[in-house]
């Protein structure tokens, strides 16, 4: 298995720390922000730092699997923004706000 | 696995026959088409087979799972009835269409053998299932529990990925049996030490599985989630989501990681007694039977991680008793929430609490006997299936030599104990109170699904063999 040079110019850690910090902030973004939309957005970094150690870590052992798993998770992703849109434009027209400390209905 | 096929294309049929002007083939074309599937899902029984290239794969034990499952559907479709009635569900054919596809989403999760198809599967299941709870568009409450769920969900799934990013990083494979060799070997050469990126990836891919199950402490969504969505979904949230869920997780943990079992077991332990006090202690102190549901789901969640912990050659049999038992007992339990709040609602004051079941008994006796026997085999009390799954489950964990496990076992008997509690508070307000009569009406099919239901729940109490012997 012999991994062209051009890619072995930044080691693998490099990569994994990236893609943690990434994951991170995405984790942050979840559990601080209030606008569903920036959640949601968090929620896309989370799964492109995903996407980024998958691609970093299928070059590295030159197998393609990885690589595949990379496109389910970009199309699975754009169905599942679709529903997510639609359920957050949903809530804007009923109550004109995507502010998720409103949505308090719910209470035991 | 044909099944897997069969339903998809049973989904785009049904979206087609949403064309048709009669309404009333619906219902009894979905039924059809999922008692077809669960003809062929046995075709496959009795030999183990990969299918598309090692993505998915076929033995007895993923059957038994569909099967469950499946049956659990079938249940659920036939009590969907009210569908068409008003101008909000102007589309029924959609929302069977959509169940369809999310059963078959959930095959897939008790199917797989790579990765990918967990994951695709996980999604087909969760995106049908942000759509069902958001269903009902003009109702606050429905749309709040959707988008509770879709972050919740979609959160839980991105942690899920990054764990499988990261064992892929260390075992370089997505075959859970490839993973599970790359384990043994590790531990074979290490001396039961892992490297520190295997370890993480195996945490975040437990906790990504253990929000959608919903254990604790990743339960905050449900009781939300549960309590907006209408009525039907819930019902088929908490059978058939819940089932596989807990059969996806026992897959990889029994498949991939037995090897890693040091680092995961004692955490499930704690987690799964969390679970299991959680569940129970609040249950008791709701005041709407189906927010009591949806803890008592949770609950069940606890009692099913037990066997999925106890590593036992049994654990296969008793795990898929015990979400039968569940599954059936709870959907007669939602059906019959759902007749009496329609006809609450229908009089003007909708009421999901207790006290709507206030007079059930002299209103419907029937339905009061099948709510009845339902919230027994919940808790648990013998004569009913539910008696026996926690049976053999609480049998499996007495097996387990280790300390923990006796003290796991100690709590999960006192909280059953405390089930029995809130699970007779129903049986209580129809029996001995007294409410005003609205009349109830059910219709031939849905009497004779709680018939079902109520005579299975009934005869898996007396006889569990029958059933038990076929797992």
């Amino acid at each position: 298995m012999q991994i062209p040079d051009i890619i072995r110019q930044i080691p693998l850690n490099y990569y994994i720390w990236f893609s943690t910090a990434l994951f991170c902030i995405g984790i942050i973004g979840v559990l601080t922000r209030r606008n569903a939309i920036i959640i949601f957005m968090s929620v896309e970094l989370m799964l492109n730092s995903v996407n980024l150690l998958l691609a970093a870590f299928s070059s590295y052992k030159s197998d393609p699997s990885g690589q595949i798993f990379v496109f389910f998770i970009m199309a699975v992703a754009a169905a599942e923004v679709a529903v997510g849109l639609a359920i957050i434009v949903m809530i804007y027209r009923n109550i004109q706000t995507i502010d998720v400390g409103l949505l308090n209905k719910l209470k035991w | 696995m044909n099944a897997i096929i069969a339903l998809s294309l049973f989904g785009i049929s049904s979206l087609f026959l949403g064309f048709l002007n009669n309404r009333k083939i619906l219902l009894p074309a979905t039924l059809i088409f999922i008692l077809i599937a669960l003809g062929l899902n046995f075709a496959d029984w009795n030999h183990e087979y990969f299918w598309f290239n090692g993505m998915l794969k076929t033995d007895n034990l993923s059957i038994n799972f569909s099967t469950v499952i499946l049956v659990a559907a079938l249940l659920v479709v036939a009590i969907s009835r009210h569908f068409g009635d008003d101008e909000e569900h102007s589309h029924p054919a959609e929302y069977y269409a959509i169940m369809l596809f999310s059963v078959v989403g959930a095959i897939m999760m008790v199917t797989y053998e790579n990765l990918i198809m967990l994951f695709v599967g996980l999604e087909i299941l969760s995106v049908s299932m942000y759509v069902l709870t958001g269903s009902d568009k003009r109702n606050l409450r429905s749309n709040e529990a959707a988008l509770k769920y879709f972050l919740m969900g979609s959160f839980a799934t991105g942690i899920l990925l990054f764990g499988v990013a990261l064992v892929y990083g260390a075992t370089g494979s997505f075959q859970i049996h490839g993973i599970g060799a790359a384990v043994n070997e590790a531990k074979a050469q290490m001396g039961g030490q892992y490297g520190p990126i295997l370890m993480a990836g195996t945490i975040l891919i437990m906790v990504g599985l253990l929000f959608k199950i919903s254990a604790a402490p990743f339960h905050f969504w449900t009781p939300d989630v549960y309590d907006g969505a209408p009525t039907i979904f819930t019902a088929f949230m908490s059978t058939v989501v819940k089932t596989a869920g807990v059969a996806a997780t026992y897959r990889l943990l029994s498949t991939s990681f037995p090897g890693m079992y040091g680092l995961w077991g004692n955490p499930l332990v704690y987690i799964t007694g969390l679970t299991l006090i959680i569940g129970n202690i609040t249950a008791v102190y709701q005041q709407s039977f189906k927010r009591m549901l949806a803890y008592s789901s949770i609950s069940h969640a606890g009692y099913l991680l037990i066997t999925v912990l106890a590593k036992r050659p049994e654990t296969n049999s008793s795990i898929l008793f015990y979400s039968l038992a569940y599954s059936i007992a709870t959907i007669s339990a939602f059906a019959v929430l759902i007749v009496v709040s329609e006809a609450k609602a229908k009089a003007g004051k909708a009421d999901e609490s207790f006290d709507a079941l206030n007079g059930l008994a002299k209103n419907n006796p029937f339905l009061a006997f099948v709510l009845t026997v339902s919230m027994l085999s919940l808790a648990g009390i013998p004569l009913t299936a539910g008696f026996f799954g926690k049976f053999f489950i609480f049998t499996d964990a007495f097996a387990n030599p280790s300390i923990l496990f006796k003290g796991l076992l100690v709590i999960a008997i006192l909280m059953s104990a405390i089930g029995i509690y809130y699970y007779f508070k129903p049986i209580i307000a129809a029996y001995m109170r007294n409410g005003d009569t609205e009349k109830i009406e059910i219709s031939p099919i849905y009497k004779y699904t709680l018939i079902l239901t109520t005579a299975l729940t009934i005869i898996l109490g007396i006889a569990p063999d029958l059933v038990k012997k076929l797992f």
